[in-house]
């Protein structure tokens, strides 16, 4: 286990190098610079330009400012926001949290859900209620992830609105709302984005979970369970159901790309400051710092969700960490 | 790592029975056949030009009509004809992509698989690493920093990407046909390693490799919508599908059918892609056939 354990996380720590050193190298090549992007007034000088750029250290060489940029991550230090005029750790620090809750709660809905349905797929498998289901989740599938978030803007916040079209709180009220309503308040403007991103992802968590039950099903500890009296529901339910539990933990790791990308249409469609729409405005913006932190706090999230998730496969099934 | 899944193979005459009798065959089949044919005559289908400015100062965000049955946008262009011609931007893109992707996956693929040994643990390596990127984010900042990317760039791109998905499949089927009798014969008889390849195990890994592209067909064209939706895929004033939407997006709540029509196009095509692609599983999977005949338990613990 523990030589497995080490692999694992060596391998992740590759990752998460490769990706931010890859991030870092396209962000310097690309053409056009944040100085110029930041500075569009056109009385200030090239000599001004050169000052700022120095100061933020734009005018040495790549491989200077990445070993630069290295060591300062290694201590902690993430530089300093051009947009922002702040710190890139502070407006990381505000947008991280919104993201998580954001993720955090869709994630759990999506897998209530989706395991939900793969169990009444799975209880009659190839019957009409299996068929008709999985054509639903096909469709939920194959809807883009921001078609559906503005569809859902549409209907429940324009239309019938009732919920907020965006934001995290009201702009107006907010502030003059007791600490009851404030918190009604947020919960509201949580229920559109949270609830799209947990029905677009659900459906790959139930298709998961029915092939996963369906695997087992034809077990000699079904047929057990049977010829004890069970009934096939309750087999189903309580030993099948557990079985295949197993895979969809592995798919809690591999589901977490899928919420990084799909957070960043969602966050984007309802305003929701997070990491998402933060690292979209900034790339905009040609926020250097921000950008290249902001990947790298992304990768190291999607990699650290898939490690604990083969740790812990790893942790339930011997036969993966002999191999 | 799990060992590959046992491979039975499947008479041919039985995947296509059951393909047969598959309604989402036929479905998938026949939508993607109708786009494709859309896309291919655009130019006698779609009732206008796609990027006339009609009448921009009368003609502009118009509700669906007759004479505009999906409306008009903000620039009083027909949108329907925007859509039609979407569809050949989105398709092209997706499907030379898908193309590109296959080709190479399939080769990383079946080459790992077959050689084994150190250049398999590094291809690996190399596909478990990439396949944990956030793909997306990735994508994004390389696209939006250069400003100016053109279509072929951005489907190498989307290749760049899709690649890994195919690559680990392929292995997986090379491995279990990599010990078997008609290869060792072929290796007794001299028969030197790229011809085994060539002749003998492509087209018994050929199948999964068909699967696995078909439903990335789907994903391609989410992604290529997506970037487009960010406004950073296709560059205005290139209709595509994904382009219409963030046109509108803006004004979502009162020009809705700049959203609605374009995404359904969108959905039809994915849906389509992903039920061929469900359909030529189930007909070629020999999991799914264990699980049927119920003879044999297989847990997939990847």
């Amino acid at each position: 286990m523990r030589r497995y354990l080490a692999a694992r996380l060596l391998q992740a720590l590759g990752v998460v190098v490769f990706v931010t050193t890859l991030s870092f190298v396209v962000v310097h090549l690309a053409p056009g610079d944040p100085i110029s992007a930041a500075l569009q007034n056109p009385n200030v000088t090239e000599e001004v330009r050169q000052q700022w750029r120095a100061s933020y250290g734009l005018d040495k060489p790549i491989a200077e400012q990445y070993v630069l940029w290295l060591s300062n991550v290694a201590r902690g230090k993430l530089g300093f926001s051009i947009t922002h005029r702040r710190p890139v750790g502070d407006v990381l620090a505000m947008a991280l949290p919104r993201t998580l809750l954001l993720c955090g709660l869709a994630l759990l809905l999506s897998f209530v859900i989706g395991i939900g349905i793969g169990l009444l797929q799975a209880e009659r498998p190839h019957g009409p209620r299996d068929r008709w289901l999985g054509r639903v989740l096909l469709v939920l599938y194959s809807v883009p992830d921001f078609w559906l978030a503005l569809l859902a803007l549409l209907l429940f916040a324009y239309r019938f609105p009732l919920f907020p079209p965006g934001g995290m709180t009201d702009p107006v009220t907010y502030p003059y709302l007791s600490n009851g309503e404030q918190f009604v308040d947020r919960v509201k403007h949580l229920v559109l984005p949270v609830v799209t991103l947990a029905l677009l992802s659900s459906a790959g968590v139930a298709r998961f979970q029915r092939a996963a039950l369906l695997a087992v099903l034809p077990s000699d500890w079904m047929r057990t369970a049977i010829a004890k009296g069970l009934s096939w529901r309750t087999a189903v339910r309580r030993h099948a159901f557990r079985n295949a539990l197993l895979p969809t933990i592995t798919l809690f790791g591999l589901s977490l790309p899928v919420f990084a990308s799909g957070a960043i249409f969602i966050e984007k469609v309802f305003t929701w400051p997070g990491m998402g729409l933060l690292t979209v405005n900034a790339i905009a913006a040609r926020d250097y710092p921000l950008v290249t932190a902001g990947v790298l706090v992304m990768s190291v999230i999607v990699v650290t969700g898939a490690l604990l998730a083969d740790i812990a496969v790893a942790a339930a099934d011997p036969r993966i960490r002999l191999s | 790592m799990a060992s590959a899944p046992p491979s039975i193979r499947v008479p041919a005459s039985s995947v296509r029975q059951r393909l047969r009798s598959d309604s989402r065959f036929w479905i998938g089949l026949s939508t993607l056949g109708i786009i494709i044919l859309i896309a291919l005559f655009a130019r006698f289908l779609a009732p206008y030009d796609p990027n006339a400015q009609l009448d921009i100062s009368s003609l502009h965000s118009q509700a669906p009509s007759l004479a505009h049955p999906m409306g008009t946008d903000t620039f009083s262009r027909d949108v329907l004809s925007r859509l039609i011609y979407g569809a050949q931007i989105s398709l092209t893109i997706s499907l030379a992509a898908v193309a590109i992707a296959m080709t190479f996956g399939t080769l990383v693929g079946a080459v790992a698989g077959y050689l084994g040994g150190v250049i398999d643990a590094i291809l690996m390596r190399l596909v478990d690493a990439a396949s944990s990127i956030p793909t997306l984010l990735l994508l994004i900042v390389v696209i939006a920093l250069w400003d100016e990317i053109g279509v072929v760039f951005l489907t190498l791109l989307i290749a760049g990407v899709a690649w890994f998905t195919v690559s680990r499949l392929v292995r997986a089927e090379t491995l279990a046909v990599r010990d078997a009798d008609f290869i060792v014969a072929a290796r007794a008889l001299g028969m030197p390693s790229w011809r085994i390849l060539a002749r003998h195990v492509l087209p018994n890994v050929v199948g999964p490799a068909i699967v696995a592209a078909t439903l990335a067909i789907g994903n391609v064209i989410l992604l290529e919508a997506g970037l487009s939706y960010l406004g950073i895929g296709v560059r205005p004033p290139t209709a595509s599908w994904g382009s219409i939407i963030q046109e509108g997006a803006e004004r979502v709540s009162d020009l809705w059918w700049l959203t609605l029509f374009p995404g359904l196009a969108i959905l039809v095509t994915v849906f389509a892609c992903n039920a061929l692609g469900d359909a030529l599983r189930d007909a070629l999977d020999p999991r799914q056939l264990l699980a049927s005949l119920g003879d044999e338990t297989v847990q997939h613990t990847r």
